[in-house]
């Protein structure tokens, strides 16, 4: 018997390639710009993601009968606000460092577009369990771009990962750095997120033909 | 067996029916018809024959380039003479044919302006032969000139293998995505020469990287500078460059590889406006634009509103002409705002698309000290405006139409409501 029945594994897996929130819906794309020059950071935000949004997405759709249609935005805002306030607040008492980096956009998980769709499309209209693997799926498929872009600004833009050093000591000039490497300091700025974005949704796109729009 | 008799010509024609259909057939066409005119035609329907296609176009640009690729050799080597004398406290006047047109300045421009120029046209064609094999398409020839300009107007320390990331990146981001020569939003020389400045800013600004040795030397006891004008300008050392008028309209200045000679720019210029290639409109209205913003500024000095210390005094009290023969601004006019693509279509909008290019080059200069030259920021936020610009200039005249056919008595008599309105639908 397997775990997840074949809709379960498509709501889980499908956000993470073919119905990408960032690269195919084109959502959240304001925090990919924004934290995604550190590897750490956008880690930290992939998991705060997760956890508000796969229980927030369980939370919306206990009380989806009992939500009024005309003020279910103010719900929703009231339900994702009080998840944010819990990562924001373990986040200040474990990481305090980090959360200053993360500063404003932990708090501005709360007008993440994904959230808010997520909440809108799908839990409104599904069970808790169901609701709870959707908001699983899209925030991993979030969180995996954000992964990715953060790996590639960190390591091209600082030459680190994690903080760690992996590419030479640039003051000393050891490593790649004694033969005239530099960091590329554009990569620590947010229009090489979108770009990096770009090329992710462009790579994908032409791996997968049947994604492109027809216009 | 081969017939010895064959030309050149013959058996690239061979050579491209051997290759025809197949997946390389692209990059065999573009050798063959880069050598010589194509010798197909087409088939059906009528067409004109012009002998300015759009090789024939770059090659033009590319050759109103050459005089100032030779200058900048020389000068590379001048300039780095004339440093090592500076620092050496030996005052030297240039003259062209004694220390200027020499051998020795000559062979520091082999050594370090060619390299420049191969590797940005190795790159970028290696990557615009890949896209076309990629696309099945004719190679574009829009690298041609672009692949001219960039070594122009980096400096000349650039080290290759980020010229080789930043010509990669500009080909690939702004010309290719979009979908190839013609299709782009900016300038894709511009773009190289933007990502090279925020990607690696040490190499792109400061007082080290405008004459040759000067990175290597600085800190050490042969250290020499490489200030250009503008940068002494912008810390209000004015008195500290002994740079003459001439010097700076002959372009015996530190500077970007190519764009220190305002003299054999504009030659290049007026080559290009005689042929067509390029538009007057632009290069007329950008120098316009730039002499308002300097009158502007000059004003504002002499008005009193600005003290010495003001650490725009340097820049705005500069004589508002001399910015057109000092840094990238004329460089930038003549041979970038021009481009075709990325510029204004519109009569009307190529009066306004010039001049915001040279007003705002002119205000980047003088309000952003820590990096005194903004051409280019300034052309590529224009290549941004240029499609708002023709709208707006193609509706207006679209209005102006309609009001007059509005007004027009119109024949055969008809009642006038009715003949104003059947008009108008035909328009």
């Amino acid at each position: 018997m397997a775990l997840l029945s074949k809709k379960d594994t498509s709501l889980l897996l499908d956000p993470l390639a073919d119905n990408n929130p960032i690269t195919i819906q084109v959502l959240g794309i304001c925090s990919a710009l924004a934290i995604t020059a550190e590897l750490k950071a956008s880690i930290v935000m992939a998991i705060s993601v997760l956890f508000v949004m796969g229980l927030g997405n369980v939370v919306i759709a206990l009380m989806r009968d009992l939500i009024p249609s005309k003020i279910r935005i103010i719900v929703q805002l009231i339900v994702v606000a009080s998840l944010v306030i819990i990562v924001d607040q373990v986040l200040k008492a474990f990481a305090y460092e980090l959360s200053k980096t993360l500063s404003v956009f932990v708090g501005l998980i709360i007008t993440n577009c994904i959230i808010m769709g997520r909440f809108e499309a799908f839990a409104l209209g599904n069970g808790p369990y169901r609701s709870f693997l959707d908001g699983i799926g899209n925030a991993a498929g979030y969180g995996l771009i954000l992964i990715i872009v953060g790996f590639f600004r960190e390591l091209l833009g600082s030459g680190t990962l994690l903080g760690i050093p992996v590419l030479g000591d640039p003051i000393a000039k050891t490593g790649l750095y004694s033969i005239g490497y530099e960091n590329n300091g554009f990569m620590l700025l947010s229009p090489m997120a979108l770009i990096v974005v770009g090329i992710i949704i462009w790579v994908q796109r032409s791996r997968n033909r049947a994604l492109i729009e027809e216009n | 067996m081969r017939d010895k008799r064959l030309t050149f010509k013959k058996r690239l024609h061979i050579l491209k029916h051997r290759y025809r259909d197949k997946k390389m057939a692209p990059a065999f066409n573009a050798f063959h018809t880069f050598l010589y005119a194509p010798n197909e035609t087409t088939h059906n329907g009528s067409h004109v024959r012009a002998a300015d296609d759009l090789k024939r176009t770059m090659n033009t640009v590319i050759m109103a380039l050459i005089p100032v690729l030779l200058f900048s050799m020389f000068n590379a080597g001048y300039q780095h003479y004339a440093a090592i004398d500076a620092a050496n406290g030996i005052s030297r006047e240039v003259s062209l044919f004694e220390n200027f047109l020499t051998w020795d300045n000559f062979w520091i421009g082999i050594v370090h302006v060619l390299p420049l120029v191969i590797v940005s046209y190795g790159v970028g064609l290696l990557i615009e032969f890949i896209f076309a094999v990629i696309k099945g398409h004719e190679v574009e020839e829009g690298y041609l000139v672009t692949g001219m300009l960039v070594p122009l107007i980096v400096p000349i320390d650039t080290p290759l293998w980020m010229l080789a990331v930043a010509v990669a990146f500009g080909v690939v981001i702004g010309k290719e995505v979009f979908g190839g020569t013609g299709m782009n939003i900016l300038n894709p020389a511009l773009t190289i020469r933007a990502f090279l400045f925020f990607a690696y800013p040490t190499w792109m600004s400061g007082d080290k990287v405008w004459v040759q040795g000067a990175v290597e030397r600085a800190g050490g006891p042969d250290a020499i500078s490489g200030e250009t004008i503008l940068g002494y300008l912008a810390q209000n050392n004015a008195s500290e460059f002994n740079y003459s008028v001439s010097d700076m309209f002959f372009g015996f200045i530190p500077g970007s590889v190519g764009e220190t000679s305002a003299f054999l720019i504009l030659l290049g210029g007026l080559f290009l406006i005689f042929t067509k290639i390029a538009s007057w409109r632009i290069m007329v209205s950008a120098v316009i634009g730039s002499l308002v913003m300097g009158l502007i500024f000059n004003g504002v000095v002499d008005a009193g509103w600005i003290g010495e210390t003001s650490k725009f005094y340097g820049l705005m009290s500069f004589d508002f002409w001399k910015h057109l023969i000092v840094g990238g601004l004329a460089f930038g006019i003549v041979y970038m705002a021009t481009d075709p693509v990325t510029g204004s279509q519109t009569n009307r909008g190529k009066w306004f698309y010039g001049f915001f290019i040279g007003f705002i080059s002119v205000m980047i200069r003088v309000f952003n000290p820590a990096y005194p030259e903004g051409v280019f920021l300034a052309i590529l936020l224009m290549n941004v405006f240029a499609p708002t610009i023709d709208h707006y200039v193609v509706r207006g005249n679209v209005n102006r139409r309609l009001k007059r056919f509005k007004n027009a008595t119109v024949y055969p008599k008809t009642t006038e409501g009715e003949g104003a309105k059947l008009q108008v639908e035909t328009v």
